[in-house]
């Protein structure tokens, strides 16, 4: 029970008498909690400090998906990162529990969890971390569970990896989450098998897995875009009531920008590799600062009905920049509206405009 | 009906007119279970005129892919007539179909699996050139780089590895190939599925400008009103193998009629009341 035994053994029963306080919607689940003390919530953020991830590829040639991303992530925040492909927002999600491929290297910088460096600490150490205190939701659930496994075997295997207690109690306690992921039936479900399951059903099954160990931070990477629009929002609203209640920061990654509107508190754009802006989402889709996140909210108008056909869309023209030879300057400069010489010229550093908004381009200052 | 667009002021001529087609499928369950037959499409209706778009909305199951492999004649449709510019391909073998098929065309959703990695982007374009009996190696790569050009991607790419392409890229170059044969009708089966917004924004133009440059009829496959109700002029609403609903898009997306299309339309619903809540415009 790693984490679990740092607290005073009088604190174990009143952290579920103070949860129980907190949140009235526990009451229910409260005879199953009272048999096991749940982990007393522990709100933490994660500080990525200046982070370069680069990749080796074939020929010698690295490309660098990442390069000096900094964010902070606030306990119990739901924060989104949006991106296009190649943007790094998938390495920098991988990176959060350290699951790169055996192709990255770290090139620069930290993340910081609870005091630690995150890229420091020995497996055996990190192992305790990840999947209980930050835990990943995937994208495809469908590839992610395994076929020939029962959903409720597989959520329990997340237990058994990290907190000791009794098969009876394990089984409870899968029973309670997937109540809580919204299945009402929760003892059939526990016996179905992946395949008998809608894609909605089996994404509420990834997450009762996430949230099995109580974790401070989730990463989700486009947990929803495997799912049509109307049971998007659905997941969505789970996840976000999840997040409030177990006080856990959620980091929702996405590459669609209606489905950030609608649900995270901040939003951090990334474009090759790098953070463009970061802001509340109020700011960023009123405000945006950013000539790249300009063009790209132009764009999102394309969810809202149509006025009438074949309008051409403001499209960006170009193709982001090629990641294996980076020079100086902006990597938006090729394809910005409002270049100016000195974007080709130098590299750009970040500013503050506004409160809580800070945004990379020369626009502003520099 | 048969006129040579090309010489002439092009007029408005029905590319295609689907009547009546009918495909099913036979789902063979294992040893104890019988054989149930799932009913694809059922008495299916519509037609296209050039330089003009039908979307062919539908969530997914309600059997708008199979239409669009029958009309390319992937599928031989169980009954009904398929009139491809006035020849009837619906129950045509394989020889007869052969001079008909550069008429139509596709685009798949996915362009990294429907492009042969081990071939250059050249290579892509030239297939069907080859196929089809164009021997002269010069005049074959020309016309790859023309088309390239044409498609928004620099010729000098013309020996890179198709793998080399981004997503983007990948669908401008499966596009080209599309357009080796010179087809009336692009059957775009999901092609704007899975790109990104600003790649997407990139190929809905390119078809946009293709289609006025080349009077293309288009058959769009989506799952995305929203997206379709920017290019289709007409939108046929499937569910269950059933056209339930069809009409001008203006008509079907401002008073939708089947429960269905209203389904549709709901789904793109919490995405708009967000995203108008936070200031943006159509």
């Amino acid at each position: 029970m790693p984490g679990f035994s740092e607290y005073p053994r009088v604190l174990r029963g009143t952290s579920v008498i103070f949860v129980w306080l907190q949140q009235p919607a526990f009451v229910v689940n409260l005879c199953t909690a009272m048999k096991f003390p749940a982990e007393p919530y522990n709100e933490s953020g994660i500080f990525v400090d200046q982070l370069s991830v680069t990749y080796e590829v074939n020929g010698g040639q690295t490309i660098r998906a990442l390069d000096r991303a900094s964010i902070e992530i606030r306990p119990a925040e739901f924060i989104g990162i949006f991106g296009e492909s190649g943007s790094g927002k998938s390495t920098l999600a991988a990176t959060f529990v350290r699951l790169l491929p055996q192709n990255a290297r770290y090139e620069h910088g930290s993340i910081q969890f609870r005091g630690r460096n995150l890229l420091a600490i020995p497996e055996s150490e990190l192992r305790r971390i990840r999947g209980a205190k930050i835990a990943l939701i995937p994208q495809d659930p469908a590839l992610a569970l395994n076929p020939v496994i029962t959903v409720g075997d597989q959520i329990a295997e997340v237990l058994r990896a990290h907190v000791r207690m009794p098969a009876k109690e394990r089984r409870a306690r899968v029973e309670e989450l997937l109540v809580e992921v919204g299945f009402d039936q929760s003892q059939r479900i526990y016996s179905a098998y992946p395949h008998q399951l809608s894609g909605g059903q089996r994404q509420r099954i990834v997450i009762a897995q996430a949230m099995a160990c109580r974790p401070a931070v989730v990463i989700a990477d486009e947990p929803t875009s495997k799912l049509d629009a109307s049971l998007q929002a659905e997941i969505l609203a789970l996840m976000r009531e999840i997040s409030r209640r177990h006080r856990a920061a959620f980091v929702l990654i996405s590459h669609n920008p209606a489905v950030l509107a609608g649900s995270v508190d901040r939003i951090v754009v990334m474009y090759a590799g790098r953070i463009v802006e970061e802001g509340r989402t109020e700011d960023i889709f009123r405000r945006p600062l950013h000539p790249y996140t300009q063009a790209l909210l132009r764009l999102t108008s394309r969810y809202l009905p149509a006025t009438r056909p074949r309008i051409r869309f403001q499209a960006i023209d170009g193709e982001p920049p090629d990641l294996t030879a980076r020079g100086v300057g902006c990597p938006f400069a090729a394809r910005c509206p409002e270049r100016m010489q000195v974007c080709t010229e130098r590299d750009v550093y970040e500013t503050t405009p506004h409160p809580f908004q800070r945004v990379s381009c020369f626009k502003y200052g520099n | 009906m048969e006129t040579d667009a090309s010489t002439m002021k092009p007029t408005a001529e029905r590319v295609l007119h689907v009547s009546g087609l009918n495909k099913s499928y036979r789902r063979k369950g294992a040893g104890w279970q019988r054989t149930d037959v799932v009913i694809a499409a059922s008495e299916v209706e519509f037609e296209i005129f050039s330089g003009q778009t039908l979307a062919l909305v539908g969530s997914s199951g309600s059997g708008k892919s199979t239409v669009a492999r029958c009309v390319t004649r992937l599928e031989k449709p169980d009954s009904g007539q398929i009139w491809l510019e006035g020849t009837d391909i619906a129950q045509l073998d394989s020889r007869d179909l052969r001079p008909l098929r550069p008429r139509a065309q596709m685009v798949f959703q996915d362009a990294a699996t429907s492009l042969n990695p081990r071939f250059s982007a050249a290579d892509v374009i030239e297939e069907p050139l080859l196929i089809r009996g164009q021997s002269d190696k010069s005049a074959r790569r020309a016309r790859a780089k023309e088309l390239m050009q044409e498609v928004g991607l620099s010729p000098q790419w013309a020996d890179r590895s198709a793998m080399d392409f981004s997503g983007g890229q990948r669908q401008r170059l499966a596009i080209a190939r599309a357009l080796a044969l010179k087809p009336k009708l692009l059957v775009l089966d999901e092609a704007l599925s899975g790109l990104d917004l600003s790649t997407e924004a990139q190929i809905a133009n390119l078809l946009l400008d293709l289609q006025s440059a080349h009077f293309l009829a288009y058959l769009l496959i989506s799952h995305d009103l929203a997206l379709v109700a920017r290019l289709a002029d007409t939108i046929a609403v499937m569910a269950k193998g059933r056209i339930v609903e069809q009409g001008p898009t203006s008509q079907v997306i401002a008073k939708p009629g089947h429960p269905e299309t209203r389904a549709l339309c709901a789904s793109t619903h919490a995405a708009q009341e967000s995203l108008t809540a936070l200031g943006v415009t159509p």
